[in-house]
């Protein structure tokens, strides 16, 4: 199972978190000031694992960001690899060539794709198709309501996308 | 991934407002961007904090702001600051009828909140509702959110609804539905127990992304009950087959791979169901070769699945062909340059080596290679190998190897975890005594705070009973040379406490056993150790009832006893400590000091620690006293049970509605809870209640009833008074399961060590010397490396004669491997020779024979080996007034009890005249001292 997935920027700026075990606030922010000081510390020919406190953590860079994901230590380390390199796929694929500013900027839309990949801490879809067809769905309703409202902002953010 | 576009992108952004949001937000991403420093972050969102405080509960806020506000929370939150002002915000948000603003609610509260939140009952009704909804968008944010938020209590509000859109005709709704099914299992397994059925169902579902997600439950179920899922084999098997032959949809092909992680779960599924049973891997055998082949090993995600055969090939019955495959995959794995396909070797090489050891042997400079990596997680994976592959023929290289890795790190969650490795091995497999106390001191020193206090006890367990051999000798000589290193080492400063304690008890026990350290000396080095942890009371009390000991020995031994000035003053302070539990030793000691030698002997017989105390349960002893108390008017006494009756009935009558509502209670008030923390501490008052020490072999399992069948646990409960629960678990010690696991592992490590034992040693001590000898000169020309190498592997014939001796083909195995790893032709006939008459002796004891060194450095001599003595109740009495105390401050009967137990530490004559082992003190001891239980153990690992 995956305990909680983030995303940390190569400065150590946290870009997104979610927690799919319980912790608490302050638990929260251990993990990450322990985890993104040993994860940014390694060298770029060292493994992609880290042995956590009993667990596992998988990380992978892309660019500036690197995608953290917490599992237990019987977990296949290279599926975890190769599932966040599934969803990044899929957020260049919804973005369009991705890149950190997008999620800095639209770090909610992250969560709603991540939503549509993992839930309570699985795989629930390994289709790269399936999950961008949910994920336009849902944006073409939130686009509908947007047109019923009809504001002036909404009209440039849609013939700008 | 492509590169960072920045520039164009951030100003695309900053004109746009990005997908439609506002400024404001925008500005405070950006200047959180180019905060230069975490106190500038903070400071920044501290600042919005206060915004968004005033502005959410202004009224009449445009709900299109609403969101965004609730989107500025979610960032907060995430940058790790508290937003818990605007939670309610977000529950509102949720029953929005619009879609788009619902799911954002949904979004931020499963972000901010856990399942035992307050605020998930005001979102139970919405989710209700949702789940209801025609939208299949609607009904999917709802069970995103079921999925994070509910919890055991809320579970039967939602059960039905989300089995019913198990046949909901959006697949993307059914898997939820699954996914959520599964998060109900986890969280409680009974409420979803006549559910599981519909798993099996949906694994037939036409479309693949809900056949794969119903994995998920059906792994975890299979995990936990096998037998019930065997008739799945031949299903989990074809669809395996369909999925590698590529009859998925495309879109489930992953980088050129048919749909690797749905193949990834089936693997670890037969894994599990094919784990010791060979009809059910029978049918696996072909599929699983299928994919051997059909892998490309060229692609990570190819690797991963690769990796999962391994698992499952070393987890099924075994067929020779597919662990030559999956041996060939380790030697690709291990030989690849990447760091990641490394580890993975390593770790399936740990996996493989169970089924067939020789394989070790071929890659024993990948692994000493692995072992000297840079690279940290490597490293650490590396020796989790050598600790499973540990043998008495190479323990010492790799324990000095973890020892030393060990102090190089600061790591204290690993730290204690390889401490604990080392002294596991060290009493496995320890080569001699020597050797092992040396290496005890060593994983002490530096990291004896981290280790469990069980395995001091464990330690102190060991010396005082010895190897487990009915020699003597051996035994004292250990305890001759535990005293030397210890004398050796306590003037070091900064020991940690755990060690301090054992070197007080050891040296209280026997520090003058062997003659060769006056008692004077010995007391002196105490009285050093006293003084120096001024602020550790449980050291001062090992040191002062070690004082005590001595004395009390040197008095049965009718020598005359002066107390070192120092020592005076140091029972002198402590007599007026402000623990009772010090100052009654103090007592103890001086009481015991102006008795005389008959006396003495009764109290402190010598070296008995190890004997059993009889316990009288009902304390029988107490009668004639109990019967005078009543004859002068006292009440009788009300067992506990009874006397607690009202309590309890409340107790109960709060528990069971609370089953027999299940359906109802969500929305009733909330009743505080007592069950969940009363189970824990049933748990661990049990044993205390009955006055039964570890000795009985039934408490672990007890316990562990205890712990997992609540059913139980309640009717136990109702015995107890609430109130107590708490005191015991706060006094009590960890230590008491001390002797729990080893009963069973040791006779099994026994009897393995039988077996390896024999070829260290079995041989004639000069053939032993010969091939030696004979080996050395090879090992010495080789590098470095390869010496290292042999150390660890090139005893490897040893492994393959420990696990074979078990199989058919004994001698075949032992002589292909004797002749094999002992290259010189010489040794061959000899040791072919050793191996067949050990096979026929009885495992001889050959502990000190494998180690010429020991026996030169310590005396053997034992004055008092003819002390048959038996436990050692002053250790005892005065280590259990922790629990004596805290009980008694609770519980009026207990301190009747009590009451009688000072009389056999302190003064007067009243316990001294009771038979050896008064049973008072037996009864406080049963509550704690961890001496005690090591007293129990039959047996001991080597």
């Amino acid at each position: 199972m995956i305990h909680f997935v983030l995303l940390i920027s190569r400065q150590g700026k946290v870009r997104l978190t979610k927690w799919y075990s319980p912790y608490t606030q302050k638990e929260r922010t251990k993990v990450l000031r322990e985890l993104s000081g040993v994860i940014l510390t390694r060298g770029p020919k060292l493994c992609n694992f880290v042995e956590w406190r009993g667990y596992k953590v998988v990380y992978k860079r892309y660019a500036s960001l690197y995608f953290c994901m917490c599992i237990d230590e019987e977990d296949n380390e290279l599926e975890i690899l190769e599932i966040i390199h599934h969803y990044v796929e899929i957020l260049d694929r919804y973005f369009g060539s991705v890149c950190e500013l997008d999620l800095i900027f639209n770090f909610h839309k992250a969560y709603y794709i991540l939503d549509e990949l993992l839930i309570a801490g699985e795989l629930q879809e390994s289709s790269k198709k399936t999950v961008a067809r949910l994920i336009a769905a849902q944006d073409s309703l939130v686009e509908a309501a947007k047109e019923q409202r009809s504001s002036i902002s909404n009209i440039i953010a849609q013939a700008t996308k | 991934m492509e590169q960072l576009k920045t520039i164009g992108r951030e100003l695309a952004m900053g004109s746009q407002g990005g997908f439609g949001q506002s400024k404001e937000f925008l500005d405070l991403v950006k200047s959180i961007g180019e905060a230069r420093s975490k106190a500038e972050e903070d400071r920044i969102v501290l600042h919005e904090i206060e915004t968004l405080k005033r502005r959410i509960s202004e009224p009449d806020i445009p709900k299109r702001k609403m969101k965004e506000y609730i989107i500025r929370l979610v960032y907060i939150e995430m940058l790790g600051h508290d937003a818990s002002f605007g939670y309610i915000h977000a529950v509102k948000m949720t029953h929005d009828d619009t879609l788009l603003l619902k799911r954002t609610g949904y979004l931020a509260v499963t972000l901010f909140l856990n399942d035992d939140h307050d605020l998930i009952i005001l979102i139970v009704n919405t989710i209700q509702k949702d789940l209801r909804s025609d939208n299949y968008l609607v009904v999917c944010a709802a069970l995103n959110a079921v999925c994070r938020l509910i919890n055991e209590e809320t579970i039967p509000a939602m059960l039905p609804q989300v089995v019913d859109l198990l046949a909901h005709s959006k697949e993307a709704v059914r898997k939820k539905a699954i996914m959520a099914l599964h998060r109900f299992y986890q969280k409680s397994p009974s409420s979803v127990s006549h559910l599981v059925s519909n798993f099996r169902k949906r694994l037939c579902d036409n479309d693949p992304g809900v056949m794969g997600a119903t994995l998920c439950p059906l792994f975890d179920l299979i995990t936990i009950e096998v037998h019930s899922y065997k008739d799945l084999v031949v299903s989990f098997v074809s669809i395996l087959k369909q999925v590698a032959e590529r009859r998925l949809p495309k879109s489930y092909d992953y980088h050129q791979m048919p749909a690797p992680f749905i193949q990834i779960r089936l693997l670890k599924i037969l894994a599990l169901l094919g784990s010791g049973d060979k009809q059910a891997s029978e049918n696996m055998y072909t599929v699983v070769g299928d994919i051997f082949r059909k892998c490309d090993s060229s692609s990570n995600i190819g690797n991963a699945v690769l990796y999962e055969c391994v698992c499952c090939v070393s987890s099924i019955y075994p067929n020779p062909k597919l662990l030559e495959a999956a041996a060939d995959v380790i030697s690709r794995f291990l030989k690849s340059d990447s760091h990641n396909l490394k580890y993975m070797g390593i770790d399936s090489l740990g996996r493989l080596i169970k089924m067939s050891p020789e394989i070790a042997e071929q890659h024993q400079l990948a692994v000493i290679d692995c072992l000297e990596d840079p690279d940290d997680t490597l490293k650490r994976k590396t020796f989790e190998l050598l600790y499973k592959m540990t043998k008495s023929s190479n323990v010492e290289v790799i324990v000095d190897r973890m020892i030393d890795y060990m102090i190089s790190i600061n790591d204290n969650h690993y730290k204690t975890d390889i401490a604990s490795r080392c002294v596991e091995l060290a009493e496995q497999f320890a080569p001699s005594n020597h050797w092992f106390i040396l290496t005890m001191n060593k994983v002490f020193e530096h990291a004896g705070d981290l280790v469990n206090v069980k395995v001091a006890h464990n330690l102190m367990r060991l010396i005082a009973e010895g190897f487990g051999e009915d020699d003597d000798a051996a035994d004292s000589q250990l305890r001759s040379s535990a005293v030397e290193s210890y004398l050796h080492i306590i003037g070091e400063p900064k020991l940690p406490s755990v060690f301090l304690q054992v070197i007080c008890w050891v040296l209280g026990e026997y520090g003058t056993a062997d003659g060769k350290y006056s008692a004077s000396y010995i007391t002196g080095k105490l009285c050093d150790v006293a003084e120096a942890c001024s602020n550790d009371e449980t050291v001062k009390a090992y040191a002062v009832t070690a004082l005590m000991k001595i004395y009390a020995f040197e008095i049965a031994a009718g020598r005359k006893v002066d107390m070192l000035h120092e020592c005076q003053s140091l029972v002198e302070e402590l007599s007026a400590s402000h623990s009772t539990d010090l100052q009654q030793r103090a007592y103890e000691l001086q009481a015991v000091i102006c008795l005389d030698a008959h006396a003495v002997e009764n109290i402190i017989p010598s070296d008995a620690s190890c004997e059993d105390v009889e316990i009288d349960k009902n304390l029988s002893f107490l009668n004639s006293y109990v019967q005078q108390s009543m004859e002068n008017g006292a009440q009788p006494y009300i067992p506990e049970t009874q006397r607690s009756g009202m309590l309890d009935t409340n107790f109960r009558s709060q528990d069971q509605p609370e089953a027999s509502l299940h359906g109802l209670r969500f929305e009733a008030y909330e009743l505080p809870k007592p069950p969940v923390p009363s189970r824990i501490h049933t748990a661990s008052l049990e044993p205390s209640t009955e006055l039964v020490p570890a000795s009985e072999p039934a408490y672990p399992k007890d316990t562990h009833q205890v712990a997992t069948v609540p059913s139980v646990s309640d009717a136990g409960s109702s015995e107890l008074k609430l109130r107590l629960d708490g005191v015991q678990r706060k006094w009590g010690r960890p230590a008491y399961s001390s002797s729990a696991p080893s009963p069973s592992s040791s006779t099994s490590q026994n009897t393995v060590n039988g077996v390896t034992q024999i070829d260290a040693a079995g041989s004639v001590i000069s053939k032993a010397h010969k091939t030696n000898d004979s080996r050395k000169p090879r090992v010495e020309i080789s590098p470095e490396k390869q010496k290292l190498a042999a150390s660890l592997f090139g005893g490897s014939s040893q492994t393959e004669k420990r696990s074979t001796s078990a199989s058919h083909k004994v001698t075949k195995a032992v002589s292909h491997a004797a002749g094999k790893s002992q290259a010189p032709k010489s040794a061959v006939v000899s040791n072919q020779v050793t191996v067949e008459k050990t096979i026929h002796q009885p495992p001889p004891d050959l502990l000190d024979l494998g180690e010429p060194a020991v026996p030169s450095t310590t005396p053997s001599v034992d004055p008092f080996k003819q002390l048959e003595g038996l436990l050692d109740p002053t250790q005892v009495s005065s280590t259990a007034n922790h629990g004596a105390v805290g009980a008694a401050t609770e519980s009026p009967d207990i301190i009747a009890l009590y009451g009688k137990t000072p009389a056999s530490g302190h003064s007067s004559s009243a316990a001294i005249s009771l038979p050896t082992n008064g049973d008072g003190v037996n009864f406080t001891a049963g509550l704690l001292d961890a001496t005690l239980s090591t007293a129990h153990a039959e047996q001991l690992s080597v």
